[in-house]
């Protein structure tokens, strides 16, 4: 019978390694669900994971792989600081959706006036957005004792509601002949995220997320609040001792991660979806999550996790298109990645050992 | 102005069928807790239920055989979490959202094929003349058997908990898995045990979203139906019976909002469907805060992960 036994301290190697592993056993297991939706497992992955970046339209895909990964990465980062504190603010697709709504609704107001200083507005506006919907949660958290996990989580589906709203109502296009949806961004120079370099789907969204992993990088191993991140989240009652307010770092934590996903919302929607509609969110709210733990809460990891996410977003459109494999399948497979996370952690933090005799 | 067109017994018994899911996912997780466990997973498992329970309802033709799918269906997901939370020792909330995020999209990819079918109608139960009894029989005695059943099911954790050597154990492992675990108790087989009746629960509320108050299937059926459940446990301060008051007060509030939306009120449809969301949040604000601290009741070793080391 196997038996686990606690490391004195975590394994070095494992936590290196069990990203990997949880990836490999994914593809496993992805393949058998796919086989048992009648596709070929050996292709479906293959489709998935080598064709979107060495097949025959790479050159295409390559692009749409920092498109998808920049607002992941953005929301992941944020999302990760709070994990490691105890703080999980699950709510991030709501921020996600109150950023974009409110940068969008910043550039709206201004429309048509050319001004090279509406977009760094907006993007001001944007992470206001996502901070003022965060700070619902951490207010009650700190001033009310309110589960922020229940909290963020409802709050999502209030934004939706409101995103609804403003795509019929308050934002609509008043020249969309009644049509839901924004006026769209990219007939609107001032307000617009375009393509930087053309073909590398390089856009200030991405750049934000480049600049936010080494932000983060920087936050967690060279500055104090860093450090009490990580010492709140390892050991809250030593932490207590050296003057960790938990409040401060409740307020903190959630207003940077929803800051950070309400910048992502707005990049995103004056960027690759082009205009506030009823549905221009695809979720990437709660696939940031799996990023974060993918990325095992480290930016730097968390970088690579965000663009390997984005290859199985953009593998699963190409298995759809040409296996017909169903969109679906795609995210009970991101789901399983995050299963299959969590379980090799226990490599992590226990050996397993062959117990000779019963454990009682 | 709201009884104008509407009739208050037809509204009270929909206020029954809405609160339905919610009592059961809530009660079944309201076990899961006192056990010690948090499964944030309420919402994949009521999804899971939901198209578990409605692909069995459509395929067999038999309504109670697809509330018997949607609980196995539900419970095979909690099994997952079993296995990962009591075995694997891995953190309760980051499983949770995990079972949350699989059981979306694995709901979604089985119900590809049923999409716009009618499943078989789940009959009320014959109640004879009772029925016939102005209001109350609208009320009280027009419901299906799971409506009954959720009640029942209410009453029985209760009496459960309150007064049998197995409610004590499982409360004993709830609140300190140490002190379980020295008296001799299996802490893991138990917390098991809660689990999967948690799941099963969440499955048969699932199952009675897309079987009996929709009844149909289309993605994200359950629309945070898991969520607010969580938080009526909350609500109920882990007591049974709150758990009944919190959903009834819930389910009055969402069919409040849909006959206003139908009446064509002044308030736009849009605010009016994020009510439910709000008032949620709002209950939880006032039991989290103030004298009536519901944190204090909470099982302590709530989301701790117990290993035996000896």
């Amino acid at each position: 019978m196997l038996r686990l036994e606690k490391r004195p301290s975590p394994s070095a190697f494992w936590q290196k390694a069990s990203p990997f592993l949880a990836v490999i056993l994914t593809m496993i297991a992805g393949g058998i669900m796919f086989a048992a939706l009648g596709k070929n497992p050996v292709e479906a992955i293959r489709t998935i994971f080598w064709d979107p970046l060495f097949g025959e339209f790479a050159f295409y895909f390559r692009g749409q792989l920092l498109v998808k990964a920049g607002p992941l990465i953005l929301i992941a980062l944020g999302l990760s600081l709070g994990f490691r504190a105890g703080i999980w603010n699950i709510g991030a697709e709501g921020q996600y959706i109150m950023g974009a709504i409110i940068g969008a609704a910043v550039g709206l107001a201004l429309y048509p006036t050319e001004n090279r200083m509406i977009y760094p507005v907006m993007v001001i506006a944007g992470a206001f957005g996502g901070w003022a919907w965060a700070m619902i949660p951490a207010i009650l958290k700190t001033r009310f004792n309110t589960n922020e996990i229940l909290v963020s989580l409802l709050l999502v589906y209030v934004a939706q509601t409101i995103l609804a709203k403003a795509a019929t109502g308050f934002l609509r296009n008043p020249e969309g002949a009644g049509f839901p949806g924004s006026r769209n961004f990219s007939s609107y120079p001032a307000a617009s995220n375009p393509e930087l370099i053309a073909g590398t789907g390089m856009h200030w969204g991405v750049v934000a997320a480049f600049i936010a992993v080494i932000a983060a990088y920087v936050l967690l191993q060279r500055h104090i609040l860093g450090f009490h991140i990580k010492l709140a989240g390892q050991a809250p009652r030593a932490a207590r001792f050296a003057g960790v307010a938990p409040n401060r770092l409740v307020v903190l934590c959630m207003g940077i991660s929803g800051a950070l996903a309400g910048l992502a919302g707005l990049f995103e929607v004056t960027g690759p979806a082009g205009q506030i509609t009823i549905d221009f969110n695809v979720g990437y709210g709660f696939t940031a999550i799996i990023v974060a733990f993918l990325g095992r809460l480290n930016p730097v990891g968390i970088l690579f996790a965000g663009l390997l996410m984005a290859l199985t977003y953009i593998g699963g459109e190409m298995a759809s298109t040409n296996l017909g494999l169903p969109s679906a399948a795609i995210q009970a497979f991101q789901g399983m990645l995050l299963f299959f996370l969590l379980a090799s952690d226990v490599l992590t933090n226990f050996r397993v050992r062959l117990s000779t005799k019963a454990v009682a | 102005m709201m009884f104008g067109s509407i009739d208050p017994a037809l509204l009270l018994a929909s206020v029954i069928v809405a609160s339905v899911p919610i009592i059961l996912a809530a009660i079944g997780e309201l076990v899961v807790e006192k056990a010690g466990v948090l499964n944030l997973g309420v919402e994949g498992m009521m999804i899971m239920g939901a198209i578990c329970g409605f692909v069995a309802a459509v395929e067999t033709g038999s309504p109670v055989l697809g509330f018997v799918g949607g609980a196995l269906g539900a419970a095979a997901l909690a099994l997952v979490f079993a296995l990962l939370t009591q075995y694997l020792l891995t953190n309760q909330v980051a499983t949770g959202l995990a079972l949350t995020l699989f059981g979306l999209g694995l709901s979604s990819l089985i119900g590809q094929g049923y999409v716009g079918i009618k499943p078989p109608v789940t009959e009320d139960v014959p109640f004879g003349p009772l029925a016939d009894i102005p209001f109350f029989g609208r009320v009280l005695f027009s419901h299906d058997w799971v409506a009954y059943l959720s009640v029942a099911v209410v009453a029985a954790v209760w009496w459960v908990l309150r007064s049998t050597r197995a409610g004590l154990v499982l409360r004993a492992v709830g609140e300190s898995h140490d002190a379980a675990h020295a008296l001799g108790y299996k802490v893991t087989r138990i917390r098991v045990l809660a689990i999967l009746f948690g799941g099963a629960m969440a499955g048969l509320g699932g199952a009675y979203i897309s079987l009996v108050r929709v009844p149909q299937w289309t993605d994200g059926i359950t629309a945070g139906a898991g969520w607010i459940a969580l938080a009526i446990v909350v609500f109920a301060s882990w007591k049974p019976w709150r758990v009944l008051l919190g959903a009834y007060l819930f389910g009055g509030i969402t069919v409040l909002q849909l006959n206003l939306q139908a009446a064509g009120s002044a308030i736009p449809v849009e605010y009016l469907s994020m009510a439910p969301y709000l008032i949620t949040i709002l209950v939880l604000v006032i039991m989290s805060s103030g004298r009536g601290k519901a944190s204090l009741n909470a099982p302590a070793s709530l989301g701790q992960n117990f290993h035996a080391s000896r």
